[in-house]
């Protein structure tokens, strides 16, 4: 910016190119809000019909005639988001504790943060694709909810990692000297201390990692597939809402399209929910 | 006495908590080395089988056992490349609006919508895009695109196809791309906005000589990211590119991107080969989004030392 060399134009093209790019700019945000509004209409008229109380603890339809739910599906998601938190949070926490607390410089924190930065890259299909070469190759080759766990961990640590690293770091270092300096050994600092002062980002990033999961379809093509019955154990090709919508979206019966309709709005519904969550949480930090 | 034991304890304790840390820690690096050994070492029949001739291959043949990347590749690049070139201008607007002609209630409203579309998941996309957004393409939009010259937008108008699965991608990686450009735009210097419109400069001159230049290095950044979210975008797109191995010149004509090939074809590979075949297709994304990534990286390296000094 050495140097502003401003083209020579009439007063009046000048107005009229700032007139125009105003016009752009709301014709933009325009567009931006009626593709937002079109799409949760669409998705509230054709899914609306279905949902009752029913909707949630009945079983599957048969192709073609009946009415059915999304029980199965239902509880399948909700035990392998379940178990994916139980193995992505700590790991992404504790993730987050190194890089923050141990390794702000060295070379090895560093390391983490780009292969961090890189799972966070990677498109959700590849971690399908990786959890189908790990566990579902496992002979004998079987399909299982466990995959489709292990797959959805892994899409979780990063995120985990990430906002747990960046709301240690807003801690003021102070709060940690004056807890050393009373003789507080440093894994009780982090745990007792730290932990309880950023306690709303870490629960940020617990929600956020959630939210990433939960509408989430491509991971679990490869390893979960889909179930017609109760997901007892996660042994087992697992029901899920999302494989649930493709298959049921993608099938000539009729019956079926309405439950993915239904099963759509639901997850929808859900996402815009912690969404707005998210942010209010968000908002009070920057507030404070 | 006792002080000393319990301070060699809790030393013990703050080193294996420290320990405990470290494995988490490397249990990324073990996890991304793992991704990219267990890629390579699934596709190796088929790297050994086509070698570097699969890349630039654009047969597809079950039949024959014959397979080539070559379409896959070029569905994901175009596809790309229409999203971001719908998605930069809108998205560069859409954040002039939100920064320097809303009023802030009215920023904060369409700010809050904008952020709303990155909530919706990929798969509400697919089957908006395929049930309703594609037959209003193949009614409406293609029949007045195809009266405009050259081959871009030539042939039939089937609704479903690469233009449509680039606009659907477009608009999610807008609000990837409005909130970076969005947090640019704010960080210009009041100072610099300031001088330039006391000299006389409109408003959008304001922007394009004085805030774009300024934040270009953080815009680059954005166009990093929503590269990285399109290229590997599966459910959408499969739902509407059309799932065809052929690479046309048109728009419209249907074609497939790698992640769509994957989701559509891999469930049904019954040949160890073309299972290889495919996993080969997925090891090709994760070499372009390691490339994006890095690239990223070193660039905003170099943009902290830059605001650094």
């Amino acid at each position: 910016m050495a140097e502003l060399r401003l083209p020579h134009r009439s007063p009046g093209a000048r107005k009229a190119m700032d007139v125009f790019i105003r016009f752009f700019s709301v014709t933009s945000a325009t567009i931006g809000i009626f593709f937002l509004c079109w799409i949760l209409w669409v998705v509230l008229k054709r899914g609306h019909s279905v949902l009752s109380l029913s909707f949630f603890t009945s079983a599957p339809p048969s192709p073609g005639e009946g009415t059915g739910g999304i029980y199965y599906a239902l509880v399948g998601t909700l035990k392998m988001t379940g178990l994916a938190c139980l193995m992505g949070v700590p790991l992404g926490l504790l993730t987050g504790v190194h890089l923050a607390e141990f390794g702000r410089h060295s070379w090895f924190a560093a390391a983490v943060r780009f292969c961090v930065n890189l799972l966070m890259g990677i498109p959700s299909i590849l971690v399908g694709l990786f959890a189908y070469t790990v566990i579902v190759l496992s002979v004998p080759k079987h399909y299982s909810g466990y995959a489709g766990a292990f797959a959805l961990a892994i899409i979780m640590l990063p995120t985990v990692a990430r906002t747990t690293e960046d709301m240690l770091l807003l801690v003021p270092d102070t709060l940690r000297e004056s807890t050393l300096a009373l003789g507080i050994p440093r894994w009780r600092m982090i745990t007792g201390i730290l932990f309880r002062a950023a306690r709303k980002g870490l629960l940020t990033g617990v929600l956020l990692s959630i939210s990433r999961v939960s509408g989430e379809t491509a991971p679990l093509l490869f390893t979960a597939l889909n179930n017609n019955y109760y997901p007892k154990n996660l042994g087992r090709p697992t029901a899920n809402l999302t494989v649930t919508i493709y298959n049921y979206a993608m099938s000539p019966y009729e019956n079926w399209q309405r439950v993915a309709w239904g099963a759509s709005l639901v997850i929808m519904a859900f996402l815009l929910g912690i969404t707005v969550l998210l942010r209010t949480l968000l908002r009070e930090r920057s507030h404070r | 006495m006792s002080f000393l034991t319990r301070s060699s304890t809790h030393r013990l304790a703050d080193r294996l908590f420290r320990w405990l840390t470290i494995a988490c820690a490397a249990s990324t690096l073990l996890l991304a080395g793992a991704i990219l050994w267990n890629l390579i070492a699934n596709s190796w029949p088929s790297i050994s089988r086509f070698g570097f001739g699969f890349i630039t291959s654009t047969q597809w043949n079950p039949v024959k056992s014959e397979y080539g990347a070559a379409s896959s590749i070029y569905g994901t690049l175009v596809s790309t490349a229409v999203a971001l070139l719908l998605a930069l201008p809108v998205s560069l607007a859409i954040a002039l609006f939100l920064t320097s002609y809303a009023p802030p209630w009215l920023a904060r409203i369409v700010g809050t919508c904008v952020e709303l579309l990155a909530a919706i998941p990929s798969i509400i996309y697919g089957m908006w895009g395929l049930f309703v957004f594609a037959p209003y393409m193949q009614k409406t939009l293609q029949p007045w695109l195809a009266r405009l010259p050259g081959p871009l937008f030539s042939g039939a108008p089937l609704g479903v196809g690469m233009l449509t699965a680039g606009i659907i991608l477009a608009l999610m990686i807008l609000p990837f791309l409005t909130a970076v450009m969005r947090d640019v735009f704010a960080m210009t210097p009041p100072v610099l906005m300031e001088s330039a419109a006391g000299m006389g400069s409109t408003s959008w001159e304001v922007t394009r000589h004085i805030s774009i230049p300024h934040g270009m290095r953080g815009l680059v950044g954005a166009t990093f990211l929503g590269l990285g979210r399109a290229i590997g975008e599966t459910m959408a797109v499969t739902f509407v590119i059309g799932n065809s191995h052929r690479i046309a010149g048109s728009l419209f004509a249907p074609g497939n991107t790698i992640a769509s090939t994957l989701a559509n074809e891999f469930n049904e590979a019954d040949s160890p080969l073309l299972e290889s075949a495919l996993i080969e297709l997925g090891l090709i994304l994760f070499a372009i989004t390691l490339i994006i990534q890095v690239l990223a990286q070193l660039w905003l390296r170099s943009l902290q030392k830059h605001q650094a000094r």
